[in-house]
């Protein structure tokens, strides 16, 4: 299963990534059972642009972007950066392309170390890295802040001077100082206030364009992600379901699923009266995932074939994916 | 009728909490009222004083915190002035509450039946097979699928969506004539969040509950409620029947925060910010509170606070605008 052809203008490429992780039981801590927290899942990122990957709780959007950059060792599967096997990668090739990869956490408040000020923090990558002298560095922190919107003044306060917002903006800077090309973005937003988001969301658009970043950017606020995104991927229980450009995503959807969690949206508008599509029940646990397709027990249009046979996940128009036996726009 | 329409009133509210950095003014000085069946939305972003608010009118403010001005009147009966025993008569029975997250409210070492036996036994006087019998309903109420069996699982066995359910039934156990509910979906999916706001609407038909909508989602409130009250900074800043709050905000606060919500099948190229941050509550700005974030700042602003001014069609706003 082939997501896109030209490999050449592909930052990153992810082929058929899998992550099962152990549940350990019984007295010898054997491993009773497997989390498929990501069974398969395809997709590439050109240079500049921004992916969004969307799904619930527990759909394993976290997991691909931890395993994406080898912070968690994937169970198979390939993720091609600059056409380059990052999972096969030596340990001292692999600390080259972690300048080149960084990532920004949802909570602003746990992701930086409240001990140390946060100039620190921010330029530890560089120190790790040996990266210039120490005046240049301070130079380069001093910088970076300016670019997110604070200033050098901000280098010798703590983490718990900061607001939740200035907090993302450092944690931003922190992934900016590297000079990275990719940024995984992991729920940048969604601890922040609305009034407060918009500034971020602003900030990570403005960055994009003037640095050229390309960003992997993780979120379950459907709305949050039709924003920043140029296309859009869809997760559920592990899986891929619909991958497409945002307008045709958010236009013309074409998986049940998707459908469903973009009518479940409630709209800052009284005046529109939708058709909701209420799904029944829960998300299924990933530990005994439905067979055929996943989304069966929950899908009004589930037939016989989708009990037993698990759809691939194809191309139905040009540069849309769709994993339905009765995908329709 | 000799009942009166408004349910619960609330005048010149100022909740404080006392703590060794200071004074905070968490709710200086409300003035709202809920008539009997209503849905009023509350929205606003962290620490304007929403859920302290609701805390407030139920009185479960900790030793810190303390109403120390105004009058919480319901069904007639200022609240403040109860003991804390009859106090204890109206909470989960004439006013009930849902939290935010469904799972740490639960008690997790009891049945999730038995927890809600308990609140008939003790506010209802039911016997223990009455009440059985009545969990059994209310489960069946809620949608809670196969509840006899449903009934003697621990909380932990359930999913969140399942226990906001459990939450909601335990809530309506006891027929409240108002129920408070705050961020009720915050914790939840989008799937299972359409689902509870349904099951709320639907209940809300059924047994004409008033109900305190508290969110800083404004999808949630557009789709729930008749009226909204804005707040900020510990203040209403606005009040108005939901369509003329979406159709026309008043407030440049609420302008703001319509205007940096990403809407689904609606992208601009740059989203609206409202510059700036929240003012610290230990020590509030004199005068108008948005003052220093607000685009049309005026002289007048930073001296003099704003009253609630009354505009056509029932709506309320604090802004010299006006």
């Amino acid at each position: 299963m082939t997501v896109s052809n030209s490999t050449s203008e592909n930052l990153l490429e992810v082929r058929n990534l899998k992550k099962y992780f152990p549940i350990k039981g019984g007295l010898m801590r054997r491993t009773v059972a497997q989390v498929k927290a990501l069974d398969g899942v395809s997709f590439s990122i050109k240079k500049g642009e921004t992916l969004g990957l969307v799904g619930e709780s527990g759909c394993g959007k976290t997991t691909t972007g931890r395993t994406v950059l080898r912070l968690i060792p994937p169970s198979g599967g390939e993720v091609l950066f600059e056409g380059q096997d990052v999972l096969k990668a030596s340990s001292s090739r692999m600390r080259t392309l972690r300048r080149d990869m960084q990532i920004v956490f949802q909570d602003p408040y746990a992701s930086l170390n409240p001990r140390i000020p946060v100039g620190q923090s921010i330029a530890e990558g560089l120190t790790i890295h040996n990266i210039g002298t120490p005046k240049e560095r301070l130079d380069q922190v001093a910088q970076v802040l300016d670019r997110v919107g604070l200033n050098s003044g901000h280098m010798r306060r703590f983490p718990h001077e900061f607001s939740g917002g200035q907090r993302q903006r450092i944690g931003i800077a922190r992934a900016l100082v590297m000079q990275p090309k990719l940024i995984v973005c992991d729920e940048p937003v969604s601890a922040l206030d609305v009034s407060i988001q918009a500034q971020v969301l602003n900030l990570l658009n403005d960055l994009q364009k003037d640095l050229g970043l390309t960003y992997l950017f993780i979120a379950h606020n459907l709305s949050v992600v039709e924003h920043i995104s140029n296309r859009v991927g869809v997760m559920y229980l592990g899986r891929m379901v619909e991958l497409a450009s945002r307008d045709q995503l958010f236009r013309k959807p074409m998986h049940p699923y998707t459908k469903a969690l973009m009518s479940a949206i409630p709209l800052p508008d009284p005046t529109i009266k939708r058709d909701r599509i209420i799904l029944e029940g829960d998300v299924p646990s990933p530990v005994n995932p439905p067979s055929g397709c996943r989304f069966h027990p929950r899908c009004w249009l589930a037939q016989d074939i989708c009990k037993h046979d698990d759809p691939i996940f194809e191309e139905k128009e040009p540069g849309h994916f769709v994993a339905c036996h009765f995908a329709q726009g | 009728m000799a009942q009166s329409d408004v349910l619960l009133k609330l005048k010149g509210v100022k909740t404080y909490f006392f703590t060794d950095e200071g004074t905070v003014h968490a709710v200086d000085g409300l003035d709202f009222q809920v008539r009997r069946g209503e849905t009023l939305g509350i929205v606003g972003e962290s620490g304007c004083g929403k859920s302290v608010t609701s805390m407030s009118i139920l009185r479960l403010l900790g030793k810190t915190g303390k109403v120390i001005e105004g009058e919480i009147m319901f069904d007639g009966e200022n609240l403040l002035d109860l003991s804390e025993e009859e106090m204890r008569k109206i909470r989960g029975n004439r006013i009930s509450m849902i939290f935010q997250q469904p799972t740490t409210c639960l008690n997790p070492v009891f049945r999730i039946g038995e927890q809600i036996i308990e609140a008939l036994q003790i506010h209802q006087g039911l016997s223990g097979e009455e009440a059985n019998k009545r969990t059994i309903e209310l489960l069946t109420l809620v949608g809670l699928p196969d509840p006899v069996r449903r009934m003697r699982s621990f909380p932990h066995e359930i999913s969140g969506g399942q226990a906001q359910r459990v939450m909601i039934a335990m809530a309506l156990a006891c027929n409240p004539e108002l129920l408070i509910a705050d961020e009720p979906t915050t914790a939840l999916d989008v799937t299972i969040q359409a689902q509870i706001l349904d099951l709320m609407r639907e209940l809300r038909e059924k047994v004409n509950t008033a109900i305190i909508l508290i969110t800083h989602d404004l999808g949630v409130v557009a789709e729930m409620a008749e009226n909204v009250m804005v707040m900020y900074a510990g203040k209403a800043v606005e009040y108005a029947p939901v369509h003329a709050l979406f159709e026309a905000p008043k407030h440049p606060y609420t302008q703001g925060l319509i205007a940096s919500t990403p809407v689904l099948g609606n992208v601009r190229d740059e989203l609206e910010t409202i510059p700036g941050q929240v003012p610290s509550l230990l020590n509030p700005p004199a005068g108008c509170r948005f003052a220093s974030r607000c685009a049309h700042k005026m002289d007048q602003c930073t001296q003099e606070e704003p009253p609630l001014i009354k505009l056509e069609g029932d709506r309320l706003v604090r802004c010299w605008l006006y």
